[in-house]
C-alpha cells in the first residue's frame, strides 16, 4: 500500500473496528479483544518519534472518547508506545541502523510471537488496572488481562495472516 | 546551561512521553469524580452522531424484544388504570378530589440509548436527548422494568448517563413492604447483581424480598422498581445485601428520563437549612 495513506488507513480503520465491532463482542459476558493495539506493532521504526508518540496517544484518546473512560486507553498504548524500541532491542538485536529495513515479516516467528505477546500483555494490564482505579478487585484485573490477552493475540495472528497474503 | 540544554537532547522523547501520559493521568481521574466536569466524553457532536448511525443499524435485530417489552408495559399499565377507574365508580371520589394530588410532580420523556456498556468497573450510557430537549444533568432514567442511572452531562443533543453499575454510583433505596432505606451501590462484578449497603439493623428482610428507590432525594420518584433480594451475608455487624436486578442491564433500548418539577424549590430549600 501506498506509504502515506498507510498510517492514516491503518489508524482509522484500527478505531472503527475497535470502538463498532471489538467492544461489543463480550465474550462470555465480559471478555473483549483489544486489538487496536497492533497500530503500535505495526507502525514503522523511525528514528524520529514524536509522531509515533502522539498518533498513539491520540488514537488512544479516540477510543476513550467512544467509551467514556477517561484517558485509560491513552495511557496504556502510549505507555507501549514509548517502551516498544526498548523490546525491539532486546528481542530482535537491532540497532538504530536497522530501523529503516525493519520488517516483523522477515523476522522469525518465534521472536515475533514473544515481542507481540509481551506488549499485549503489558497495554492490557495497564487498561484493566487503570478501569479498576482501586485496589480492591485486583484478582478480577488480572483474570481480564489473561483472558483478554488471548482474544487479541488470536485476532491478531490471524489478522496479521490475512493481511500479509493480499501485499505479496 | 550547557547541561541543561544537553539533558533536554537527550531525555526529549522521555520528556514528550511524561507530558502525554499526564495528560492521559489527568483524564482518567478527572472522570473518576462525579461533579467535576468531564472533556472525554461520547456526548459530543461526533461520537454521538455516529453511535447514533450504528443504532439504527442494530436496532433492527431487537424489535422482536421491544415489541414485548411495550406489550407488558401496556398491560401493566392499563390494569393501574383499570384499578383507578374502579376507584372512580365507588363511592371514595369525594376524597380524591383533592387539588394538590392533581398537580403534576414528574415529567416523563422517553429517550434512546444509543451506547450501553455494562462489563467495566465504572459503566457508562449514552443516551440521545440533551439541553436542547431538555435533559440536564442529575435526571433518573428508567424502563419499564426498573431503574438504569442518572444523567451526568448533556451536551446539546446527548447525554451520558451514569450507569447503577458504576462504582461511583449511589442510590437511595427501601424495602417494598418497609419504610427502612438504605444505599444502592455496585461492586462491580456481576453486571445482574447490586448491592444495598447501610440499612438499619431492625429491618425484617427475607430473601425474595423488592426493593423499590426511596425517593429521599431529587433525583428519582419514590417506588421504582430496583430488583429482588438475592442473598443476605452478615459479616461483623454489618449486613451485606445483594439485590437481583429486575432489569437486564446488557439488553437497553428505549429509556425514560424524569423531571422533578420542584427540584429547584426542594434543593434552594435544603441549602438554605445548612446555612
Amino acid at each position: 500500500m501506498n506509504k502515506v495513506l498507510y498510517i492514516p488507513f491503518l489508524f482509522l480503520s484500527l478505531l472503527f473496528l475497535q470502538v463498532f465491532i471489538l467492544n461489543n463482542i463480550l465474550f462470555l459476558g465480559s471478555i473483549n479483544p483489544y486489538l487496536y493495539v497492533a497500530f503500535v506493532i505495526f507502525y514503522p521504526l523511525k528514528k524520529e518519534r514524536y509522531l509515533f508518540l502522539f498518533l498513539s496517544f491520540l488514537l488512544g484518546l479516540s477510543i476513550d472518547f467512544f467509551s467514556d473512560s477517561g484517558g485509560i486507553n491513552a495511557f496504556a498504548l502510549l505507555f507501549v508506545a514509548y517502551i516498544r524500541l526498548f523490546f525491539i532491542r532486546v528481542i530482535f538485536k537491532k540497532t538504530e541502523q536497522d530501523y529503516l529495513l525493519f520488517n516483523l515479516h522477515q523476522e522469525s516467528f518465534g521472536k515475533v510471537f514473544n515481542y507481540v505477546i509481551i506488549l499485549i500483555v503489558i497495554h492490557h494490564f495497564i487498561l484493566f488496572s487503570l478501569a479498576n482505579f482501586s485496589t480492591q478487585n485486583f484478582s478480577s484485573v488480572l483474570l481480564n488481562t489473561l483472558y483478554s490477552s488471548i482474544f487479541t493475540l488470536i485476532l491478531f495472528f490471524l489478522g496479521s495472516y490475512i493481511f500479509r497474503r493480499k501485499e505479496k | 546551561m550547557q547541561q541543561i540544554i544537553y539533558f533536554f537532547q537527550k531525555y526529549k522523547y522521555f520528556l514528550f512521553f511524561l507530558l502525554l501520559q499526564s495528560i492521559a493521568l489527568f483524564f482518567t481521574i478527572n472522570n473518576n469524580s462525579f461533579h467535576k466536569s468531564k472533556f472525554i466524553s461520547s456526548t459530543n457532536t461526533i461520537t454521538g452522531g455516529l453511535y447514533e448511525k450504528f443504532s439504527q443499524f442494530s436496532d433492527y435485530f431487537n424489535l422482536k424484544t421491544l415489541n414485548e417489552e411495550l406489550i407488558s408495559e401496556n398491560e401493566q399499565l392499563k390494569n393501574l388504570l383499570e384499578k383507578y377507574n374502579s376507584i372512580g365508580d365507588s363511592t371514595v371520589t369525594l376524597s380524591l378530589i383533592d387539588t394538590s394530588k392533581y398537580n403534576q410532580k414528574y415529567i416523563y420523556s422517553k429517550a434512546k440509548i444509543i451506547k450501553n456498556d455494562y462489563h467495566r468497573p465504572n459503566n457508562y450510557l449514552t443516551i440521545d436527548r440533551g439541553t436542547a430537549q431538555g435533559v440536564e444533568k442529575e435526571m433518573a432514567v428508567i424502563n419499564s422494568k426498573g431503574i438504569i442511572g442518572i444523567t451526568e452531562k448533556s451536551s446539546s443533543n446527548y447525554t451520558r448517563v451514569q450507569s447503577i453499575l458504576n462504582n461511583n454510583s449511589k442510590i437511595n433505596a427501601r424495602l417494598k413492604n418497609d419504610t427502612h432505606f438504605g444505599s444502592l451501590e455496585w461492586d462491580g462484578k456481576d453486571y445482574n447483581t447490586v448491592q444495598l449497603h447501610d440499612i438499619p439493623r431492625q429491618a425484617a428482610l427475607k430473601i425474595g424480598d423488592t426493593i423499590i428507590t426511596g425517593g429521599k432525594s431529587t433525583i428519582f420518584p419514590e417506588g421504582i422498581l430496583i430488583g429482588r433480594i438475592k442473598k443476605i451475608d452478615i459479616k461483623n455487624n454489618n449486613r451485606s445485601i445483594d439485590i437481583q436486578l429486575f432489569n437486564d442491564m446488557s439488553s437497553l433500548g428505549y429509556v425514560y428520563v424524569i423531571t422533578l418539577l420542584d427540584k429547584k424549590e426542594i434543593n434552594t430549600l435544603n441549602n438554605s437549612t445548612d446555612e
